[in-house]
C-alpha cells in the first residue's frame, strides 16, 4: 500500500545557518498507523511536522503524498492534499482567529477549499461542533468566550470538517489540564475510530503518545534515533536517549 | 478555567467601559458639532464668501453673528466654509494615508530579504522627508490648491501608517490561525482580508483618527503659509494667517478658527481613545 | 516552629470576585508543602498573596504570617525586607523573571551583594559559587551569558540560584519545570530536592502535576476554583482520595499513566 505521506533523507536548512535543523530523515505514514513524533525542544518536531504539511520545503531529500512529490503550481493536487492532511496546533489561543465567529471558524476549510458555500457549510459545521462535544449555539460566538479546552475542540472540529485522511497535530493537549487533557485525548481517539483517521502527532508528553498511537519516531537533534511499533519503542527501548526520556516521566506514587 | 470547560460568568466592568463610552460620546460630539457646520456650509451660508459689504473689522454683533474680518467678509461664513475646509483636508488626507499607507504595509510585512530592506529604507527615508517641503515640491508641480495640500499631507502620513501596518501584519502571520488558513487552504489575498486586516483593523483606525487630526493641523498650517486652498476658501489657517496682524484690536478673527481647531483635534483624539476599546470583540460581548 | 502561616486568605479583584476563598494553610520550618490545581485554582495567585506580589487591583483579606511578619496590608517598605530573606520565590517561566537585558552573573550579584555586602573579586567568587551550586556547567561562561543565550533549562537553573542567593527560610516554587522538557524536568526536581534537603529550607511547591509535586513534597493541598478541596500526606492523596474532585485529578493522572505501562508491558 502506498504511504499516505512519506519523508525520504530529508534535511533542512534555515537560510543563514550552517547546521541543519533536521537531518536524514526519512518517515513513512501509512493510513490506519498513527506516528508519533517525539523528542525535546530543538529536537526538530516541529520541523517536521512543517514538513509534512507543506509549509516548508526541505533542503534536501523529498516529501510525498500519495506517492508523488507536491507542486504548489498544481493547484488541483494541492487542493486534495489541504483536504486529505489538516492540522490542529498546540496553543488554542493563538490559532483561532479572535475576530471571527466560531462558525466561520470553522467552516474555513470547506470554504476554501471550495466544497462548499456559506449556506451548505453550516449544517456541516454544526455537526461536526456537535461531534467535538460543544453545545449547538458554539457556532455563533466568538472563541474568546470558551476556555482552553472548549478551544482546542473548536480547532479540531476546524480540522475534521472536511473529513481528512491524515490529522497532523503539534502538541495537542499539552497546554491543557489533566482532567481536560483525558478528555480531549478521548476525542481524538474516538475521531480517528469513527473517521479512520490517520494521526500524526507531534508530542514530549509519553503517555498521551501512547495512549494515540501506533507508531512512535523518536527525535534527537534534528535526527531520528529510534522508530518503531509504540509498544515496542517505549517497551523495549534501544536508544539510550529513549530510555533516559522515559525514565525521566514523573510517575505517581504506587 | 480549562479545567471544567464551563465559562467563567465574567463580572461587567461599568466603571471602565462608561468612562470609555464617555470618552467617545464627548469626542463625537464635538468633531459632530464642527461636521454638522461643514455639512450645512454646503446648502447655506450666512452670507456669499466674497461678500465684503458689511464693513471692517466690525465686532461680534449686529448682522453679523462674530463680526468682520479686515476685508468686511462675514467670520462666521468663514468658519463655516473653513470647517468644511477641514474635514475634505482630514477625510482626504487619511484617505491617501490608509490606501497608500495599507498597501505599501502589507506589502513590507510579506517582503523578504533586499525587498524588506529597501521598502523599509524608502519608509524611512520618506518619514523623515519635511512635509513642508513635499508641500511645496507638490505644489510647484501643480498649484497651490487644496488638492495639493491633501496629497502633501496624505503621502507624509502613508509613510507612517505603511510602518504601523508592516509590524501589526507581521505580528499577525505569527499567529498559528494564519497557518491555519494555510493548511485549510485559503490563498494569501483572501488570508489578508479574511483574517489579516480584521486583525489589525482596531488598532488600524485608531491611528488613522489620530492621523486625522494631525491632517487638519498640518493643513492649517500650509494654508496659514499659502500653500492650501486658494481664496476666496477661508481655510482655519488662513484665517488666523489674514487675522495675525490685527490680533490685538480684533481677537475674534483668530480666536474662533484656532478654538475650532483645537475643539476638532481634541474631539478626534477622544474618538480615537474611544474606539480602541470597543472594537475589540472580547469587550464588546463583556458590556452586551 | 510554623514559618507561614495562613489563615481564611481571600483575594478578590476590583469588580468583586473571589479568586481565592477563605484559604488556610502553615508550612512548619523545613516542611513541604504542595500545592495542586489546575488553571483557574487559584494557586498562583495564593503565592503571590504569600509575597504581597498580587497585581493593581486586587485585594487580599485575611491573614498570611511569614516568619512573624503579617503580610496583608504591609508596606511595600515592609515587604521588600522579608521579600528574599523570609521568602524567595521561582516562577514558571525563566525567561520573564530574569532580565533579559542584564548578564546573568549580575542578576545573581545584585540579590548576593545585599546579603554578604560581598564586593569585587569575592563577589565573582560567590556568584561562581552561586551556580555551580545549581549545577550548571561552566559557571564563567553562564555568568558572563545573557538570559537569551542559554537554554530554558539553564535559564531556570539561574532564577533558582538568584532566589537561593538570598538563603531565604522559605522557597516558593511556582510551577517550576511546566516550561521545561521531561528530562530536564527530572534534573531539576533533583536538584531542587537536593539543595533544600542541605539548607533545612521549607519548600511551597505549586504545580498542576500530581506526580511532580510526589517527587518533592510530602504532604499536599488539593485546590479548586479558590478553595482548598482537601489536604493530606501525598500518598494518601493519591491512594485514597477522600473529595470527588481529587479523585477525579488522579484518575485522570492514572488513565494517562496507564496508558504507558500498557504499551510498554506489552
Amino acid at each position: 500500500m502506498t504511504p499516505v505521506l512519506e519523508l525520504e533523507n530529508v534535511a533542512l536548512r534555515h537560510r543563514g545557518s550552517t547546521a541543519n535543523v533536521v537531518e536524514d530523515v526519512s518517515l513513512t505514514v501509512e493510513a490506519g498507523h498513527s506516528l508519533a513524533l517525539v523528542g525535546e525542544s530543538g529536537a526538530g518536531k516541529t520541523t517536521l511536522l512543517r514538513l509534512l504539511l507543506g509549509l516548508s520545503r526541505p533542503t534536501c531529500g523529498s516529501v510525498r503524498f500519495d506517492g508523488a512529490g507536491l507542486s504548489p503550481r498544481d493547484r488541483t493536487r494541492m487542493r486534495d492534499f489541504r483536504r486529505s492532511v489538516q492540522c490542529v496546533f498546540q496553543d488554542p489561543y493563538s490559532s483561532l482567529d479572535p475576530r471571527r465567529r466560531v462558525g466561520a471558524i470553522v467552516a474555513e476549510p470547506l470554504r476554501s477549499l471550495g466544497l462548499d458555500t456559506r449556506a451548505t457549510a453550516a449544517p456541516k459545521v454544526a455537526a461536526t461542533l456537535e461531534r467535538v462535544g460543544l453545545p449547538a449555539d458554539t457556532a455563533d460566538r466568538y472563541p474568546h468566550e470558551f476556555s482552553g479546552g472548549q478551544r482546542q475542540r473548536i480547532a479540531i472540529a476546524r480540522a475534521t470538517v472536511c473529513h481528512p485522511r491524515v490529522l497532523l497535530a503539534d502538541e495537542p493537549v499539552s497546554a491543557l489540564d489533566v482532567t481536560t487533557r483525558v478528555k480531549v485525548v478521548d476525542l481524538i481517539a474516538e475521531l480517528k475510530q469513527e473517521q479512520g483517521l490517520t494521526l500524526v502527532m507531534v508530542s514530549h508528553d509519553l503517555s498521551v503518545v501512547a495512549s494515540l498511537c501506533e507508531r512512535t519516531a523518536v527525535l534527537e537533534r534534528g535526527h531520528i534515533v529510534e522508530q518503531g511499533d509504540t509498544a515496542q519503542v517505549l517497551g523495549a527501548p534501544t536508544h539510550p536517549y529513549t530510555r533516559r526520556l522515559i525514565d525521566s516521566v514523573p510517575r505517581l506514587p504506587a | 478555567m480549562t479545567l471544567t470547560e464551563t465559562r467563567p460568568t465574567k463580572a461587567p466592568r461599568f466603571g471602565r467601559s462608561s468612562r470609555r463610552s464617555a470618552t467617545l460620546v464627548v469626542g463625537c460630539v464635538l468633531a459632530g458639532l464642527i461636521a454638522l457646520l461643514a455639512l450645512v456650509s454646503l446648502v447655506w451660508l450666512p452670507y456669499a464668501t466674497d461678500d465684503t459689504s458689511g464693513g471692517r473689522l466690525t465686532g461680534p454683533g449686529g448682522g453679523h453673528l462674530l463680526g468682520t474680518d479686515k476685508l468686511g467678509r462675514d467670520l462666521f461664513t468663514q468658519l463655516m466654509t473653513g470647517s468644511r475646509i477641514a474635514f475634505e483636508a482630514g477625510l482626504g488626507s487619511v484617505a491617501v494615508a490608509a490606501a497608500l499607507g495599507i498597501t505599501l504595509g502589507v506589502l513590507a510585512a510579506f517582503a523578504q530579504g533586499w525587498l524588506d530592506d529597501t521598502l523599509s529604507a524608502f519608509l524611512d527615508i520618506l518619514i523623515a522627508f519635511p512635509t513642508l517641503l513635499l508641500a511645496m515640491l507638490i505644489v510647484a508641480a501643480r498649484s497651490a490648491t487644496l488638492g495639493s495640500a491633501v496629497l502633501a499631507i496624505g503621502l507624509a502620513q502613508s509613510a507612517v501608517v505603511a510602518r504601523l501596518v508592516r509590524v501589526l501584519v507581521k505580528r499577525v502571520l505569527t499567529q498559528d490561525y494564519i497557518t491555519a488558513a494555510r493548511t485549510s487552504g485559503t490563498s494569501w489575498p483572501r488570508t489578508v482580508l479574511g483574517h489579516v486586516l480584521p486583525n489589525i483593523w482596531p488598532t488600524l483606525v485608531v491611528n488613522l483618527a489620530l492621523q486625522f487630526g494631525l491632517a487638519v493641523l498640518a493643513e492649517a498650517g500650509l494654508s496659514y503659509l499659502g500653500l492650501g486652498a486658494p481664496p476666496p476658501n477661508a481655510s482655519w489657517g488662513r484665517m488666523l494667517q489674514e487675522a495675525q496682524a490685527t490680533f490685538t484690536t480684533a481677537p475674534a478673527g483668530a480666536l474662533a478658527p484656532g478654538v475650532l481647531l483645537v475643539l476638532l483635534v481634541i474631539g478626534v483624539n477622544l474618538i480615537a481613545d474611544g474606539l480602541r476599546e470597543t472594537l475589540d470583540p472580547a469587550t464588546r460581548r463583556r458590556r452586551a | 516552629m510554623t514559618l507561614l502561616d495562613v489563615r481564611g486568605l481571600t483575594v478578590r479583584t476590583a469588580d468583586g470576585r473571589t479568586l481565592v476563598d477563605d484559604l488556610s494553610l502553615t508550612v512548619d520550618s523545613g516542611e513541604r508543602l504542595g500545592l495542586i490545581g489546575e488553571s483557574g485554582s487559584g494557586k498562583s495567585l495564593t503565592t503571590l498573596a504569600i509575597l504581597g506580589l498580587l497585581p493593581d487591583g486586587m485585594t487580599a483579606t485575611g491573614s498570611v504570617d511569614l516568619a512573624g511578619t503579617q503580610i496583608v496590608g504591609a508596606t511595600e517598605k515592609r515587604l521588600a525586607a522579608v521579600r528574599g530573606r523570609d521568602a524567595a520565590v521561582v516562577f514558571q517561566e525563566p525567561l520573564t523573571a530574569l532580565d533579559p537585558l542584564m548578564r546573568v552573573g549580575r542578576q545573581i550579584a545584585e540579590p548576593l551583594a545585599r546579603r554578604t555586602c560581598l564586593k569585587g573579586a569575592a563577589l565573582r567568587e560567590a556568584v561562581r559559587g552561586a551556580l555551580t551550586q545549581v549545577r550548571l556547567p561552566e559557571p564563567e561562561r553562564i555568568a558572563r551569558a545573557f538570559p537569551h543565550e542559554i537554554s530554558g533549562g539553564q535559564r531556570q537553573r539561574v532564577a533558582l540560584a538568584m532566589a537561593l542567593a538570598c538563603a531565604p527560610r522559605l522557597l516558593i516554587a511556582d510551577e517550576p519545570t511546566t516550561a521545561l522538557d521531561v528530562s530536564v524536568q527530572a534534573e531539576m526536581l533533583d536538584l531542587i530536592d537536593s539543595l533544600v534537603r542541605e539548607r533545612k529550607m521549607s519548600v511551597l511547591f505549586v504545580s498542576h502535576d500530581l506526580a511532580v509535586v510526589a517527587r518533592v513534597t510530602d504532604r499536599a493541598l488539593v485546590m479548586k476554583d479558590g478553595r482548598a478541596v482537601e489536604e493530606g500526606a501525598v500518598h494518601d492523596l493519591v491512594r485514597l482520595p477522600r473529595e470527588e474532585y481529587t479523585k477525579a485529578l488522579v484518575a485522570s493522572a492514572r488513565r494517562l499513566e496507564s496508558a504507558l505501562d500498557l504499551r510498554s508491558a506489552r
